[in-house]
């Protein structure tokens, strides 16, 4: 390997040479990750290319064997989704992370419920049902997300507004970064269209967002760059603008190498290219 | 969760929010459940049926509707209501607790013959101990090694029942302890006696009631029997809430202990075998599911009502105890039955 090369602090995050292996299975194998501040990065790749395991390690579910994760320009190490979440990375993962009988403000703010002020909540911690809902009600109107009541329960809502409460939960406590893991796989055309809207008025509020999706119609409808992971690592990050579908696709595959399209990488590789 | 005002005991609100949503549901969710309007309500189902029970029982009997005997049914339902109380924490979260009726025993037990020798106050403290103690070591084999919880609480069944007994040497203590059968005393007007049993069940409802629907705890307690999964990804200590919500239904077994020796001040090891099923008929009768995260206190106050205002009723119509015993089995089958065809056992 080469020398690890200087975090760029332009980046909202930054990996450079993630490994992980799990006994004699590789899962990833030098992998680079860059995200620039307020753009939609998708990470497309072929099943068991290892994109979940680069997403998992950089919300810290699980623990890298080597390399390190940047935030802002600043060394980070994830012990537990907790740790990423206390700096500003929220995840989305591909099940539906809401529970199903609570409602849309009790979902928004599950696990980190707000409490009264004064001793009802100090005392007889109570909660602060009001400005919870209140809170819940700005957040979804904000992002656009139309829905009958702010206290209707999770499971009056169609798939496409589940995955919305879901991602506006990750907006509304993501400070820098929102991850999503394939929010559109179980949604139809038209519930598809409405959560590529809202995921483009999180970058609108300046997030970074990175997207894992299997459609490429998706990805190049609202991706800003494409990261394409191949093997365990990043075969190269590339612009939709000046590279087409079939030549992702077929650097996705092996069928192109990495070097056949245009890099819009912006920070300098660590580890080697092949 | 539909309901989170801490209504306890008192007449369901319409929940307009409620009514919004089914009526403008989408097409495809009233194909997939049945929209039964205001019977949607968990309360509705429970409450009507207690009426029903109240209005029979006023019509073939003479005895049933007087004030004297609703005061007796209020006694009568002090023990389980109070076990239930703590079974309806653990139902909550997707669990059974088959031991509950044997770990109040031996809070008894414990306490009976403590204070057959000396203090009272420790007897009681020592009763609430080994409550406490047991239904932690249910939690934590439930919530820390993942063992069923029906299994876990069954073997519990055997081996708390069996501990009793060679605890006491199958003796049984009575009670002369002011102190430990206080809750069976309590003011009295005429025929009608309030008491102290049946003003602390009350209000230990009301004390659950609040825990469960006006703090975190409750909200995830809710969250982690609706979807675990969903409760971890954001950040809830499932464990850790798993194990409290049995380690505090121990602390109301223990109450239930002393409740049991306010109503009958003789601590006998082999007493109140069905009790852990009555408990769960109560709770299931009033409406929470047994697949977690729906129901509460408010129900299993009026499904202790509904158990033991039946077991009542059909005493004072003269029928034998066997027919009363098939009458509550067959009311939860369709308590149980009702649960399911609402779809409240779908996991989305």
């Amino acid at each position: 390997m080469t020398p690890v090369s200087a975090a760029d602090p332009g980046l909202a995050m930054q990996a450079i040479g993630l490994t992980k292996h799990y006994g004699q299975v590789v899962a990833m194998e030098g992998s680079d990750f860059e995200l620039a501040r307020g753009e939609i990065l998708a990470v497309v790749g072929d099943n068991g290319a290892g994109k979940s395991t680069l997403i998992k390690a950089l919300a810290g579910a699980l623990i890298p064997d080597s390399g390190q994760v940047y935030l802002d320009g600043e060394p980070v190490r994830f012990s537990s989704p907790l740790d990423a979440r206390l700096v500003g990375i929220e995840t989305v993962y591909q099940e539906l992370a809401v529970a199903t009988q609570l409602d849309i403000a009790q979902n928004m703010f599950l696990g980190r419920e707000v409490r009264k002020p004064g001793v009802l909540g100090s005392v007889l911690r109570q909660l602060d049902k009001k400005r919870m809902r209140r809170q819940a009600a700005e957040q979804m109107h904000n992002l656009g997300v139309r829905v009958q009541s702010i206290r209707q329960a999770i499971e009056t809502l169609s798939g496409g507004q589940r995955q919305a409460v879901a991602v506006a939960r990750a907006a509304a406590w993501g400070r820098k970064v929102v991850m999503l893991d394939e929010p559109t796989a179980a949604l139809g055309v038209r519930e598809t269209h409405q959560v590529l809207d809202l995921i483009r008025r999180v970058r609108e509020r300046g997030l970074a967002v990175v997207l894992i999706s299997h459609s490429m119609a998706e990805v190049f409808a609202i991706a800003d760059r494409i990261h394409i992971h191949r093997l365990g690592r990043r075969a190269a990050i590339v612009s939709p603008k000046t590279t087409v579908m079939s030549d992702v696709v077929a650097v996705m595959t092996g069928a192109l190498p990495s070097d056949a399209v245009m890099s819009a990488a912006l920070a300098p590789a660590g580890a080697p290219d092949f | 969760m539909q309901d989170p005002e801490p209504t306890v005991a008192t007449a369901p609100q319409p929940d307009s929010n409620e009514g919004a949503v089914a009526a403008a549901a989408a097409p495809l969710a009233s194909l997939q459940r049945p929209t039964l309007g205001l019977f949607a309500h968990p309360i509705t189902g429970p409450l009507f049926a207690l009426i029903v029970i109240f209005v029979v029982f006023s019509l073939t009997t003479s005895t049933f509707m007087n004030a004297g005997n609703m005061s007796l049914i209020a006694q009568q339902s002090v023990v389980i209501g109070t076990l239930a109380l703590g079974q309806t924490l653990i139902i909550l979260v997707s669990g059974i607790d088959l031991a509950n009726g044997a770990i109040m025993v031996l809070g008894t037990v414990v306490a009976g013959s403590i204070a057959s020798q000396g203090d009272p106050v420790l007897a009681l403290a020592l009763g609430f101990v080994a409550c406490v103690v047991v239904a932690s070591i249910n939690g934590l084999v439930v919530a820390r090694f993942r063992l069923p919880p029906f299994i876990a609480t069954l073997g519990m069944f055997a081996i708390i029942t069996a501990a009793a007994r060679l605890y006491s040497e199958s003796r049984s203590f009575p009670v002369t302890s002011d102190l430990l059968s206080v809750l069976g005393s309590g003011p009295e007007f005429g025929t009608v006696a309030v008491t102290y049993g049946t003003m602390l069940w009350v209000a230990l409802t009301l004390a659950l009631g609040y825990a469960l629907n006006e703090t975190a705890w409750g909200v995830r307690l809710y969250a982690i029997g609706n979807s675990p999964s969903a409760a971890r990804l954001n950040g809830v200590n499932v464990t850790r809430v798993v194990f409290s919500a049995y380690a505090l239904a121990g602390v109301f077994y223990a109450f239930a202990a002393w409740q049991a020796l306010g109503r009958t001040p003789v601590a006998d090891p082999s007493g109140y075998q069905i009790a852990n099923l009555d408990s769960i008929t109560a709770v299931v009768i009033g409406g929470t599911s047994l697949f977690g995260g729906r129901g509460g206190v408010a129900g299993t106050f009026i499904g202790t009502l509904i158990v033991v205002a039946l077991k009542n009723g059909l005493t004072q119509a003269g029928i034998d105890s066997l027919y009363q015993q098939i009458a509550t089995g067959a009311l939860v089958m369709l308590a149980v039955g009702a649960d399911q065809y609402l779809g409240r056992g779908h996991r989305a």
